[in-house]
């Protein structure tokens, strides 16, 4: 690939525990905010060893999950459609991110009307097809209203487990035939669903995806993952990946990890429009 | 047991919504996922259309019916169902419009059907009462309430739905129990077994007495002529019948019988004109007239036999409605036609089964009245008779193409074997 892949992140400056919107989040048990800078860091450090391009949008006060870039938006070539968060509390992160994106060049889709849809933290491209969590965050019309929009095909994955409250939280395309899925998270359907449509599906153990293992940030064949996931690791190196174990506790409190602090700007590995020339 | 063939329309008024399912809702198990939703909350569904989509980006298209025993159920089953985003696909209201002039319409009002229809008012569906072809609807919106108005009833401010949007017709063949008459497929039989027909027939009566509900007989004079008079009011005596409409003629005709025993100065039991027998129906409407009414002169002991005789000692009620060859006519006779209609509306109320026989103009003028879900049986000597009541509208009408008098002779012994059948066995 001639350019590196590009990554969006938030650094943590405005992050902690200020409300309380998934199962994780505890406001008695707040982040440890030098902890978190440190993890942040960290984290950065890896996937720039990994080969990725770090972008940054500014830290907003009072936006304590800016961090989470996953949440931005969906990226699709050289278009992104806008999250329309369902909590208020985050709904206040939108125009930051769209006006980074108008900033940056970005065609921006306004997401339609009338429902929550929460960017590439509940909708993951896996080979041609849009896979889509909701429920629990996002709402099944949108899918189908944006994959209309992107003239894709989007299979909706209902989302059962509030501990797993986004797609990216429990299912990590990892190339276009393969990817991670914590099947608990999902209902029947979903379940058959996904092992209908990707060839490679890999179960991921419960401690493992309690650890967040499957949010995961993929580049190439690096696959960087919070610390404690030993047996997925290990998974992952049978199927050819290579691992990478960052810590990331600290935000695990607020129900995120590697994943949820990046946004893949250039398309993720997985998707096969990334490949296409239009 | 009670049966109720019109209580499914009433207990499904609220309990059916049309959604409709887009994407790859066979591919991510959405379509199947909600028709499990539905079932397993108690409700039932029909895919009325599908779409599938050809490559595998195609997206796929469902149009599928809900259904449930109640309300509260039936909104249950739905906010399930929208969480996997499906849509229902009527979310408009109808339209109200004032009436401006009365007996007047407002340009592009909703020209009704026969069969069971809602309007949508305030998110909700609200059944249309009084259900008849050809007519408006009007709202009243405190209720909220709809029914069908006639033309010449609309007063001035009636509102008044327009256009298509937010109304919704139920075919009957949907959610009706099979009619009775099933092996007769085609509407109207010169060409199928009469014994068949007759006895089924029998047997719609014999259950619709049984059931306490409303049968109609609409009549024509040949009934007299024929000498089928007694047969009549048999059905009448042992409460077959429950509502009477006819003209004047068949009234006429029948008291000329039970006063001179001439039916058109023609003795019915010798077959041989009587002298100056073409003045007896004047006669006998003349002396109607000085008696008051039909129930007077049975009162005064003047009438002794007959279908309007049988008719008032049985509290039958009956409509005669005019027309302009009618001769007098009798004191009871309703020379307005749109008053007959009004009155007729009233009467026709609650009727669950409808024979009508041996007369064209009022066989139609009734088919134009009823709602779609009553059966009709339509008996003529001429096939056309039951083809125009079909082509007007009246589709569930079943034609029995057939002499009047051999008719009723056969259905008479076939109701009364039933009720010897009823005595023998049902202890």
């Amino acid at each position: 690939m001639d350019q590196p892949p590009r990554i969006l992140m938030c650094p943590p400056t405005y992050f902690g525990i200020e409300y309380e919107i998934n199962a994780w989040m505890s406001r008695s048990r707040p982040s440890d905010h030098a902890e978190a800078t440190r993890q942040w860091q960290a984290l950065r450090e890896v996937l720039v060893r990994v080969g990725a391009s770090i972008e940054e949008v500014l830290p907003v006060k009072e936006l304590p999950d800016l961090v989470f870039t996953a949440n931005a938006g969906l990226v699709f070539r050289n278009k992104v459609v806008l999250s329309k968060f369902l909590h208020p509390q985050r709904q206040r992160e939108e125009p930051v991110f769209s006006e980074w994106f108008m900033q940056h060049g970005f065609e921006v889709v306004p997401p339609p009307e009338g429902i929550s849809f929460e960017g590439a933290g509940d909708a993951l491209f896996c080979g041609e097809t849009l896979f889509a969590g909701y429920r629990l965050r996002s709402d099944a019309s949108g899918h189908q209203r944006i994959a209309e929009t992107l003239g894709c095909r989007v299979l909706p994955l209902e989302l059962v487990d509030p501990y797993f409250y986004h797609l990216d939280t429990c299912f990590c395309p990892i190339d276009r035939e393969t990817a991670l899925y914590y099947p608990r998270a999902f209902d029947e359907y979903a379940r058959r669903a996904l092992q209908e449509a990707i060839p490679r599906l890999i179960a991921v153990e419960e401690p493992d995806a309690r650890r967040f293992g499957c949010n995961a940030v993929v580049v190439g064949r690096h696959v960087v993952t919070n610390t404690g996931c030993e047996s997925l690791h290990h998974q992952l190196r049978e199927h050819g990946c290579e691992p990478w174990a960052t810590p990331l506790d600290e935000f695990l409190k607020s129900g995120g990890s590697a994943k949820c602090l990046t946004l893949r700007l250039d398309g993720e590995d997985a998707a096969t429009w990334k490949f296409e020339t239009t | 047991m009670k049966r109720q063939p019109t209580s499914l329309a009433t207990e499904n008024s609220h309990s059916v919504e049309e959604i409709e399912i887009r994407g790859h809702i066979v591919d991510s198990l959405i379509l199947p996922k909600i028709l499990d939703v539905i079932t397993s909350f108690g409700g039932q569904f029909s895919i009325k259309h599908i779409d599938i989509g050809h490559a595998r980006t195609d997206p796929s298209h469902a149009v599928v019916e809900v259904r449930a025993p109640d309300e509260a159920t039936l909104e249950e089953i739905l906010a399930q169902v929208c969480d996997h985003g499906a849509v229902p696909t009527s979310q408009h209201d109808c339209q109200l419009q004032p009436a401006d002039i009365p007996g007047t319409f407002p340009e592009g009002f909703y020209s009704t059907t026969n069969q069971r229809t809602e309007i949508r008012w305030e998110g909700r569906w609200i059944p249309v009462q009084d259900q008849e072809m050809d007519c408006g609807v009007t709202v009243d919106t405190a209720g909220p309430t709809a029914r069908c108005l006639p033309m010449t009833e609309v007063h001035k401010d009636d509102l008044i739905v327009v256009g298509h949007a937010g109304v919704r017709v139920f075919p009957e063949e949907r959610h009706v129990e099979r009619h009775a008459f099933e092996f007769m497929s085609s509407g109207v039989s010169t060409e199928k077994p009469k014994g068949v027909m007759v006895r089924e027939v029998a047997q719609e009566l014999f259950r619709n007495r049984e059931a306490g509900e409303k049968t109609l007989f609409v009549g024509g004079p040949a009934i007299v002529h024929t000498g089928s008079g007694p047969y009549l009011e048999h059905l009448i005596r042992e409460g077959f019948v429950n509502v009477l409409f006819a003209g004047n003629a068949l009234a006429t005709h029948d008291i000329e019988h039970a006063l001179f025993g001439t039916s058109l100065g023609v003795h019915l039991d010798e077959g041989n004109i009587a002298e100056a027998g073409h003045e007896h129906h004047l006669r006998a409407i003349n002396r109607l007239r000085r008696a008051g009414s039909i129930p007077q002169a049975v009162e005064q002991g003047l009438l002794q036999s007959g279908v309007m005789y049988e008719c008032v000692k049985n509290d039958v009620p009956f409509l005669l409605a005019g027309s302009i060859r009618d001769d007098g006519p009798l004191p009871e006779v309703v020379t307005d036609v749109l008053e007959a209609q009004r009155r007729m509306r009233q009467m026709a109320k609650g009727v669950t089964f409808c024979l009508m026989v041996a007369t064209t103009l009022h066989s139609i003028a009734v088919g134009n009245l009823l709602p779609g879900w009553v059966k009709v049986v339509c008996v003529d000597i001429n096939p056309s008779t039951a083809i125009k009541l079909t082509d007007r509208g009246s589709i569930q009408t079943i034609g029995i193409v057939t002499d009047v008098q051999p008719f009723l002779r056969s259905l008479v012994e076939e109701l009364t074997a039933l009720e010897s059948g009823q005595s023998s066995t049902g202890g």
